[in-house]
């Protein structure tokens, strides 16, 4: 076993129950390596229900596995008891942006020191490979067989309008500026946001992109990551990097601690 | 400076609140409903002053799962509501009950269903407060019906919460959360705390500690303990089980006997029955202060008319009631509710004898004259 999975992941967790070719190792694999570079202790997970869910569960820390869509709800009540430790969410785009929404808005709105990492895999996976709020246009899933008729979110863009202080975007093809990316969102005082882009090879692939075979797939989603804005606006196209950094706006965990 | 600091005037609501401050309430997330918006505004500004945190979460669902990650966080958390909010906190109730997380409920109950009577008295949500969340669980509800009472067993709600790591519902109503009256306020509350590891313990977070009553140790999050708080069930590490039969099985055990085995410690009924009563009015909550009154009446005109008040509804006390049965052969049982029959269920149940119910809907309470006629002459 890699030294840092040694240290850091919880053995009684393993082997992960990803299916093969899913980022979510990449993702974890970064997460671990930050943590360790800031000082793994003073961290403490949250997380909802979804295969991204579960990234956190494998880390020995304290984790909160909480309910679908609630992880950010309990991760506030988690920070404010605690202003002092990191509290990291881990959730997907269906647990975030769907049955969690509302909760996303208004963590941002605060201005909340949280970091939110919200993999997005375009779809339900656990369950089987349902749409959802991130499912492109005309895509073809288990519920949306004769193509989706709803247009996507963009979660960046949501987030940043509620009052996210910091939002960013990066892919598990990427996994050194992942790294990178995800330590500044990490080290960010106030409502931190990173999507990482990630295939979902066994629900996702064949449906969505036409090819479920994962090296197909991380080839895509490195072609698709662009970072000039002008190229986004191409079908398919995603911008990635820090898309938005306000530092100095006042965190919602400070101004509670100072008053009590 | 008043002449008696200790004595005030409070809505059942405030007398809640003031409990809360005193049983060392660190948390409170709420969302504003009537008729219970009184509390959130009475930690609004006062938890700040007592080094705690308030905050006004978006709906309910966020509030109860707030509670949840500041209970993990080593504080004592609190949150208040009504019917339509209460239905939407019943995930987060379950999520509590299976990881063990302390935390007081507390439903001002209003006439249902759905948005109902938002300004009117109800006892309709008993079963909700019992069995609203889905799968099987214990839980403690607490029924006050006194400005005094809210006061006192807010106190003792966060204590059995804190005993037993779970989550207590007070189950209040309108009337008595809008009631005001004399509130007395405690010298020197008895205030319990989550019994922490002992040094070099091999702490497993969901293990039964015989020490403890069968109830866990708790360490907070950020004491070294990596520990793994999961809503699928899981062995005495947290890690999850779901999938295996035995293990699950034990694990909704674990939350079961922890209650069960330490009955006696949570009972509470207030009893008055003469040796020979005939007739026995079991009520819980406001209806309490009217079935006292008709039984008292009852008493002074000769009839043998007893009263028992449930202080604590769930669990409810079984064992109690068997022998009420058994010590009085011929007595009927009499329950008067603001709903249309539910607790008179329970204790047909117990007392395995006719009970007659004595419904009441619309959102008013029953008189000390219906409850005297139910009650019958000499």
């Amino acid at each position: 076993m890699h030294p840092l999975a040694e240290k850091y992941l919880r053995k009684s967790a393993l082997p992960t129950m990803f299916c093969p070719g899913c980022g979510n190792g990449i993702i974890l694999n970064a997460m671990v390596r930050v943590a360790d570079k800031i000082g793994a202790d003073g961290f403490s997970y949250v997380s909802g229900i979804g295969c991204s869910s579960w990234l956190p569960v494998m880390i020995k820390a304290d984790v909160l596995h909480t309910l679908h869509g609630r992880a950010v709800a309990a991760a506030t009540g988690l920070k404010l008891a605690q202003p002092g430790r990191r509290v990291v969410v881990f959730t997907g785009d269906g647990d975030c942006l769907g049955i969690g929404g509302n909760h996303l808005i208004h963590a941002a709105r605060r201005n909340i020191d949280l970091t939110v990492i919200m993999i997005n895999n375009h779809i339900y996976g656990m369950t089987g490979g349902q749409a959802s709020p991130t499912t492109p246009l005309k895509a073809v899933t288990k519920t949306t067989p004769y193509g989706s008729d709803e247009p996507p979110f963009d979660a960046c863009t949501l987030t940043t309008a509620a009052g996210a202080s910091f939002t960013a975007r990066e892919t598990s093809s990427h996994p050194r500026r992942l790294a990178k990316t995800l330590e500044r969102a990490i080290l960010h005082t106030g409502f931190s946001f990173l999507e990482v882009m990630t295939p979902c090879p066994v629900q996702a692939g064949r449906n969505i992109y036409g090819n479920g075979d994962p090296v197909f797939l991380f080839k895509e989603f490195a072609a698709r990551a662009v970072n000039n804005p002008d190229e986004s606006s191409v079908s398919g196209c995603f911008r990635t990097g820090i898309l938005h950094c306000e530092s100095g706006k006042p965190a919602y965990s400070d101004s509670k601690s100072k008053m009590s | 400076m008043p002449a008696h600091p200790d004595i005030l005037v409070l809505q059942g609501n405030e007398a809640c609140a003031e409990g809360a401050l005193l049983a060392e309430c660190g948390f409170f997330a709420g969302y504003p409903i009537t008729p219970a918006t009184e509390i959130a505004e009475v930690m609004a500004a006062r938890l700040p002053e007592a080094g705690g945190i308030f905050i006004q979460m978006e709906d309910e669902l966020a509030s109860v799962n707030a509670m949840i990650g500041a209970a993990w966080g080593g504080l004592k958390p609190m949150t208040a509501t009504s019917g339509p909010g209460f239905c939407l906190m019943q995930e987060g109730i379950g999520y509590a009950c299976v990881t063990q997380t302390p935390g007081v409920i507390v439903n001002v109950m209003r006439g249902g269903p759905s948005t109902g009577q938002p300004t009117l008295s109800s006892q309709q949500d008993v079963y909700q407060a019992r069995y609203g969340s889905h799968g099987d669980y214990e839980i403690i509800v607490l029924a006050p019906s006194s400005a005094q009472e809210c006061l006192d067993l807010t106190i003792r709600a966060f204590n059995l919460a804190e005993r037993f790591l779970t989550p207590v519902v007070i189950l209040m109503d309108e009337i008595v959360g809008h009631t005001r009256e004399r509130v007395e306020l405690p010298a020197l509350p008895c205030i319990v705390r989550r019994v922490t590891p002992p040094k070099n313990h091999d702490y497993k977070p969901y293990e039964p500690e015989e020490a403890n009553g069968g109830v866990p140790y708790r360490a907070d999050f950020g004491e070294g303990y990596a520990i793994l708080v999961d809503g699928q069930l899981h062995n005495v590490m947290g890690d999850r089980v779901g999938h295996l039969s035995g293990p699950s099985a034990a694990c909704v055990k674990r939350i079961h006997e922890k209650i069960q085995r330490n009955l006696r410690e949570i009972e509470d009924v207030v009893c008055n029955i003469p040796d020979d009563t005939a007739r026995i009015v079991v009520s819980y909550g406001s209806v309490s202060r009217c079935a006292q009154r008709a039984v008292k009446e009852a008493q002074a005109g000769g009839v043998r008319a007893g009263h028992v008040r449930l202080r604590t509804l769930f669990p409810f006390p079984d064992a109690f009631f068997a022998s009420l049965a058994t010590r009085f052969k011929n007595a009927a049982f009499i329950v008067p509710e603001m709903n249309t029959g539910k607790i008179c269920r329970e204790v047909q149940r117990a007392t395995l004898r006719p009970v007659r119910s004595l419904p009441k809907a619309g959102g008013e309470m029953h008189t000390p004259a219906e409850i005297l006629a139910a009650i019958g002459g000499a």
